[in-house]
């Protein structure tokens, strides 16, 4: 049943009219194999911008291999990767502009990597150390936000700090399909329409909210859609193509950035790894449909379309993976020769000012030393 | 210097920190046109402007997390949730955001927001609006938890938690928003936190409580007086960080304790003091700690409100059974 239709189909009884209609509207350039389906935006057709952003997701698919070995041989915390979902994060992160806030789940490297998150705090943090969300060149960012769709009152609470100084700066908040059965995600899109706020939230639909699909977890057509309802514009892209991606986005922002509000974006992508390195999607995914979305990567996309366009070829893919790699290798070296914090650390920071009855118990951890409880890895 | 009502009082804290500071904005359900359903935000709309007291839409989970958005870029937000029974919605932005942001970002980030809410029964209100769930929040690392007793405090307190760095919650006893009149001197001049306030010198017993029940233990304490026993009154005002220091060093003088909160007993902010007074102040004890508070039940409609909230008898009998015992 189409959800406008009357459950009977009867006539109607009174003075019925239609008092408002919608439509979500999806956008694409690229196919999957890299053709442009129509004209493409002016930044794609220099060829240094789109290898930039070529770049930025191969460093981090190849961080996110790094990232996942150094788990699997115990040398790092339960991890989430971002495979597959790069053309998202990287659209996001090349639309924004560095004054801007940004509140990310825990799939956006790429777009963290491209505002100054570095390599190495990223490790740290997924190897249990919390000065890996002390980003060194990255005071403003939110961390990684764990509790599910927590953060996009964050980023609406920012918007909002930007709207009453009159700052030319947007808030972008992410969160993912799971999450936008969550009253945190409605809650906040509400009073950021209400509010006029500069902010753009973004809902990466990855089809799977660990092991319930897209379609278990709502009836709506779009995720895209549930905008409608707070009266906040909202509309659907193709998130494995990233020039549709950074498109939207930077259609959004601007408006936000003049005055003009917030905007949902559902970004499609599809999360091509487990949920964790301490899931196992086998128990509930069937494997041939991880197999059908490999041909939707945004990677290949990209680089079939520079291929054809921009002669891309094996030997600046290799110096490219070469450059990236070694990259990688500095920063997961930089995090194996980080030395766990002291253990009275853990009262540092838990107050501007430690309040007094403290003392005693960060006392107590000092004197038992770094080594009681046993020693951990890292 | 006018006496006024501990809600003028807090309006009067409220349009300091406003005036005094830009970057304080104060928002949450009803708190513009209609000032609050208490009217402790009136006229503050009217005098600061909607862009600044701003009347948020029914969303507590959004009202708390946008406060730790706005803090994080150096806004002061002060937010209202209507009623205590409320806030549960929101306490997953307080527990997993606001108090730990400081911590999760070494110092980054910070929270500097304080959520206001009514505390407390005795105004024949309906369900739901008579909670006094303090020790939930007492329990979380990295909070503040404050609650005035009288107009004075309620004014200096909540300068100083709006001026406090990291996240305070500031819980105002609803039945004492017009019970009593007090001189207020709105000097900007804030109480400190992180310590109790002796309000009544005694020798005999110790009587430790805050918020409301602080009248109904000064009530016990006349009419201890007025029988020949010396009762201190301790008003502990801020639970969390606590001041164990105060508590013990009267201890030590009266070596009899009784403590009072209206709050239901188990894991009561009272069973946390009586435990440090057991690991630091059981030589100076004469007689077991007792507590008063509110019984372990659902907080009763307001037929039975009073049997729930602890008398001054309550007290006194306490207070006697401590004497007995030694």
């Amino acid at each position: 049943m189409n959800a406008t239709e009357r459950p009977d189909n009867s006539a109607p009884l009174g003075n019925e009219t239609k008092v408002a209609a919608f439509e979500i509207k999806h956008t694409q350039f690229l196919d999957q194999l890299g053709s442009a389906l129509n004209s493409l935006p002016e930044f794609a057709k220099d060829p240094d911008e789109l290898i930039r952003l070529y770049r930025a997701m191969v460093l981090t698919r190849l961080f996110d291999n790094k990232a996942i070995a150094l788990q699997r041989t115990g040398k790092m915390g339960t991890y989430a990767s971002s495979n597959g979902q790069e053309g998202v994060a990287v659209g996001m992160g090349s639309a924004m502009q560095p004054c801007d806030v940004f509140a990310p789940v825990y799939r956006e490297y790429g777009t963290q990597f491209m505002r100054g998150v570095a390599m190495h705090e990223i490790l740290l943090y997924w190897g249990g150390d919390e000065r890996g969300m002390n980003y060194a060149q990255q005071r403003q960012d939110f961390p990684i936000s764990v509790p599910i769709a927590s953060q996009i009152p964050h980023a609406v609470g920012a918007a909002f700090a930007m709207k009453l100084r009159k700052e030319p700066r947007v808030s972008v908040g992410v969160l993912g399909d799971g999450a936008s059965s969550k009253g945190d995600f409605y809650e906040s899109l509400n009073i950021a329409g209400a509010w006029q706020l500069p902010v753009v939230i973004v809902i990466v639909n990855n089809q799977w909210a660990i092991s319930l699909s897209r379609q278990q977890q709502s009836l709506a057509a779009t995720l895209a859609q549930k905008g409608i309802a707070a009266g906040v514009p909202c509309e659907q892209v193709d998130g494995n193509d990233v020039i549709a991606m950074r498109y939207i986005m930077e259609r959004a922002l601007e408006r936000a950035r003049n005055g003009g509000g917030p905007t949902l974006i559902e970004a499609l992508t599809y999360r091509m790894s487990d949920h964790t390195t301490a899931d196992d999607a086998s128990r509930y995914r069937p494997p041939a449909e991880v197999e059908e979305q490999r041909q939707f990567d945004p990677i290949m996309r990209l680089k079939n379309h520079l291929t054809h366009h921009f002669e891309w070829n094996d030997a600046k893919e290799q110096a490219l993976q070469a450059e990236c790699s070694a990259e990688i290798e500095a920063a997961v070296k930089r995090y194996l020769d980080t030395p766990p914090m002291p253990a009275e650390s853990m009262f540092d920071h838990l107050y501007e000012t430690l309040p007094a009855i403290y003392k005693e118990q960060r006392d107590e951890v000092m004197r038992l030393g770094s080594t009681a409880g046993g020693k951990d890895h890292g | 210097m006018a006496e006024i009502t501990m809600v003028e009082a807090i309006n009067l804290a409220l349009a300091r920190s406003l005036a005094d500071d830009p970057d304080v904005v104060v928002f949450g359900e009803d708190v513009g046109a209609n000032g609050g359903v208490f009217r402790a935000t009136v006229g503050l709309q009217k005098k600061f402007g909607s862009d600044r007291v701003l009347d948020a839409p029914l969303a507590e989970t959004a009202i708390a997390g946008m406060a730790v958005g706005m803090a994080t870029q150096g806004i002061k937000p002060v937010i209202e949730i209507q009623f205590m029974g409320f806030i549960y919605s929101a306490v997953d932005q307080i527990v997993n955001h606001a108090s730990r942001m400081r911590n999760r970002t070494r110092g980054r980030l910070s929270c500097p927001m304080v959520l206001r809410t009514p505390h407390g029964g005795g105004i024949h209100a309906p369900e739901h609006h008579s909670e006094s769930t303090e020790s939930m929040f007492a329990h979380m690392p990295g909070l503040r938890v404050v609650i005035p007793s009288s107009p004075q405090r309620a004014y200096g307190l909540l300068l100083a938690a709006i001026r406090d760095p990291d996240p305070v919650i500031f819980l105002e006893p609803s039945r004492l928003y017009r019970l009593m009149k007090e001189e207020v001197n709105d000097d900007g001049e804030a109480l400190p936190l992180d310590v109790c306030f002796q309000l009544r010198d005694g020798s005999d017993v110790t009587l430790v409580t805050w918020g409301a029940m602080v009248h109904e233990t000064m009530q016990a304490a006349e009419q201890l007086a007025s029988e020949g026993i010396s009762a201190e009154v301790i008003d502990v005002a801020t639970l969390k960080p606590l001041d164990m220091e105060t508590i013990l060093s009267s201890v030590a003088k009266t070596g009899r304790c009784v403590i009072v909160h209206e709050a239901a007993r188990t894991c009561g902010i009272g069973a946390e003091i009586a435990a440090q007074l057991a690991e630091r102040g059981l030589l100076s004890l004469f007689a077991p700690v007792q507590r008063v508070t509110g019984y372990d039940t659902i907080m009763p409609l307001f037929r039975l409100e009073k049997q729930y909230i602890p008398t001054p008898e309550r007290i006194i009998a306490a207070v006697r059974k401590t004497l007995e015992a030694s």
